[in-house]
């Protein structure tokens, strides 16, 4: 077991990144007193030519980015160990990689990956995260110049689940980086899918849905550095929100630096509440410090699912459960849609359809 | 042929004074085929009337029955009226975010038809049915009411009714708020449908505009919460006239 850090010090809530979170809940992993087990809990289901995957010391791969979040920033100092997973030049994968989760114990546990792709390659990358697990998490990814990776992190933990993650990627010119996150399960999940670039022409799009019921808080804090010329953004997050205590954090910080002229960037925040006594936050956030750009617009929506709506639905004949089920599958089709994938779209409206017949919504 | 039948109907609602009475008795009766509109002055019930119908949970049926083909209608969830054959075209047709027109329409079309309907024939359906409305084709994509004009409602009101083929169809006000040619696009949809089917229908208007394109077979003249005069046609070239003054100062 790894020593304590000695100059850390835990978030208190007070924090502007940490005041949304319940920080009672946080299972240990931001406590200076608890130490975390280093897990390797990343392996490849589906192994195919031009990726693998090598388990290597962290002494020898330090963090590629810089890090401002103290559960990053602490589960780096307990990790032994990470995995790296490299996609190499040239290689346009046909199949997308399958990652999934072991070892994972239900104790305080630090897990990191290092994702790289090689110059021109395309790779789609699908993590599924299942079971039962408190963990501190972070993937780092470097897309190579030309690159393209599509990046797929599915939270469809149990209900006990802690996860607090970090997911960075620094695109390289020319190359793009395509997120999508999906997280439905976990009784506390908070999520950072951060971006900076290396290099102008390249581009980010951050796509996400959350589903909160009964007492989940599920935070998902954006944020994208604009730190060179001529670089995109799009970031597409929708949230629907059901049952008692329901709770979701949805933060988009977007950084237009001063030299970072040509910028095109564009947030949208969709939460849809179906239930009373749910509470959806959302502060889109830009930061401009040039005006030569594109393009920068943010915008946030929270709307309802009222009687009036369930009134109408209901009198063209649709029945109050299958309104609900369309309301929120309609709602979330355009994100999950984007997966290209049957059996996790398939998948993931089974939970959700799940879900809401559990809060009765 | 088919039958609707108020008897007697008597509504309230509540509100912060306590439960107020909006409809006093309302005798009615619709036959397939037959198209009977009611008139009055705002505020006199006819939306209520509507709503009741249809099964609106915020009104509070206090006495009467209506009963289409002598069942029992007011016992019927919402979701069950429509499936018995009712249709409301909606004063205030509502949005609801998320949902498609596209989703909704064929996820209305399969509990109503009790079965999906063959993608390749509903397509072209609701296509046909969108052209001869004058709508957008990208009108499907967009979210139900959403941003919709209030003619872009209406629209959408009288495509739900080609597509749903209801027995018996309440247009509530649907001629407010259009324009001529939208009035004639929509009428001429009315018409169509009525054209293709039995459909029996009960116009709500406050204006006699809509009647020169839809033709009634029996006015009726509401006003404080019941009808106080009925006749053919020639009833409406008297309110055109005279107003509703007459019945309102009672
Ligand atoms: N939900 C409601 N709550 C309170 N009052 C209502 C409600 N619905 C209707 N009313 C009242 O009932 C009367 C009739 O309304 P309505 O049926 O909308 O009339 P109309 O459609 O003929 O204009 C009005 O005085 C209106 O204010
Ligand atoms: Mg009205």
């Amino acid at each position: 077991m790894s020593t304590l850090t000695t100059n850390y010090l835990a978030p208190t809530g007070r924090e502007e990144a940490w005041r949304f979170t319940p920080l009672a809940r946080v299972g240990g992993l931001l406590d200076s007193t608890v130490p975390l087990e280093s897990v390797n809990s990343i392996s490849i289901s589906n192994p195919q030519n031009g990726v693998k995957l090598t388990v290597k010391s962290a002494a020898d791969c330090p963090a590629i980015s810089s890090s401002e979040d103290l559960a990053s920033i602490r589960g780096r100092e307990f990790i032994r160990e990470i995995s790296h997973i490299e996609v190499s030049n040239n290689v346009q994968l046909e199949l997308p990689v399958l990652l999934k989760r072991s070892s994972l114990t239900g104790k305080p546990q630090a897990s990191r990956t290092l994702i790289s792709c090689g110059v021109n390659s395309h790779a789609t990358i699908i993590l599924q995260n299942t079971g039962e697990a408190i963990l501190s998490d972070e993937f780092e990814f470097e897309v190579a110049q030309g690159a393209t990776l599509t990046f797929v992190s599915l939270q469809e933990w149990g209900n006990k689940t802690v996860h607090l993650g970090r997911q960075h990627a620094i695109i390289a010119k020319d190359a793009t980086f395509n997120s999508i996150v999906v997280t439905v399960g976990g009784s506390l999940v908070r999520l950072l899918p951060t971006v900076e670039y290396s290099g102008p022409g390249s581009s980010a799009d951050l796509q996400g849905l959350y589903f909160a019921t009964d007492g989940q808080h599920l935070e998902h804090r954006l944020h994208v550095d604009h730190n060179v010329p001529n670089a995109k953004s799009r970031v597409n997050y929708k949230g629907a929100l059901a049952g008692d205590k329901a709770h979701t954090v949805w933060i988009g910080d977007v950084y237009i630096r001063s030299n970072a002229e040509g910028t095109d960037t564009y947030e949208l925040n969709r939460n849809l509440l179906l239930s009373d006594g749910a509470r959806a936050d959302s502060v889109p956030n830009l930061e401009i410090e040039t005006g030569e750009i594109v393009g920068a617009g943010h915008a946030s929506t929270t709307g309802r699912f009222d009687d009036e709506q369930l009134f109408y639905l209901s009198s063209r004949g649709i029945p109050a459960e299958i309104a609900r089920r369309l309301v929120v599958r309609g709602f979330f089709a355009e994100i999950v849609g984007k997966i290209k994938n049957e059996e996790i779209e398939n998948r993931l409206m089974d939970r959700i359809d799940a879900e809401l017949a559990k809060v009765g919504a | 042929m088919s039958t609707l039948d108020i008897k007697g109907l008597q509504v309230s609602v509540a509100t912060e004074a306590g439960f107020t009475e909006i409809l006093r008795g309302v005798d009615l009766t619709i036959k397939s085929g037959e198209t009977h509109a009611i008139m009055g002055p705002n505020g006199s019930g006819k939306s209520t009337l509507a709503y009741s119908i249809a099964g609106h949970p915020k009104y509070t049926i206090t006495g009467g029955s209506v009963t289409l083909d002598g069942v029992d209608v007011l016992a019927m969830s919402v979701d069950e009226r429509a499936k018995a054959g009712l249709f409301l075209a909606m004063q205030y047709p509502v949005e609801v975010p998320g949902v498609s027109v596209t989703n909704f329409l064929r996820t209305a079309a399969t509990a109503i038809r009790g079965e999906a309907p063959k993608l390749r024939t509903w397509v072209g359906e609701v296509k046909e049915a969108m052209k001869s409305l004058n709508m957008d084709p990208n009108f499907a994509e967009r979210n139900v009411n959403e941003g919709f004009s209030g003619g872009e409602k209406k629209r959408h009101e009288i495509l739900q009714l080609e597509l749903l083929k209801p027995k018996f169809a309440i247009l509530d006000e649907t001629d407010s708020g259009l324009d001529v040619d939208a009035l004639r696009i929509v009428s001429e949809g009315v018409n169509r449908v009525k054209g293709n089917s039995d459909l029996g229908i009960m116009l709500i208007t406050h204006y006699t505009r809509i009647l020169r394109y839809i033709r009634p077979d029996f006015v009726h003249v509401f006003a404080a919460g019941k009808i106080v005069e009925e006749g053919g046609p020639e009833l409406a070239d008297k309110l055109e006239e005279k107003g509703y003054a007459e019945y309102t100062t009672a």
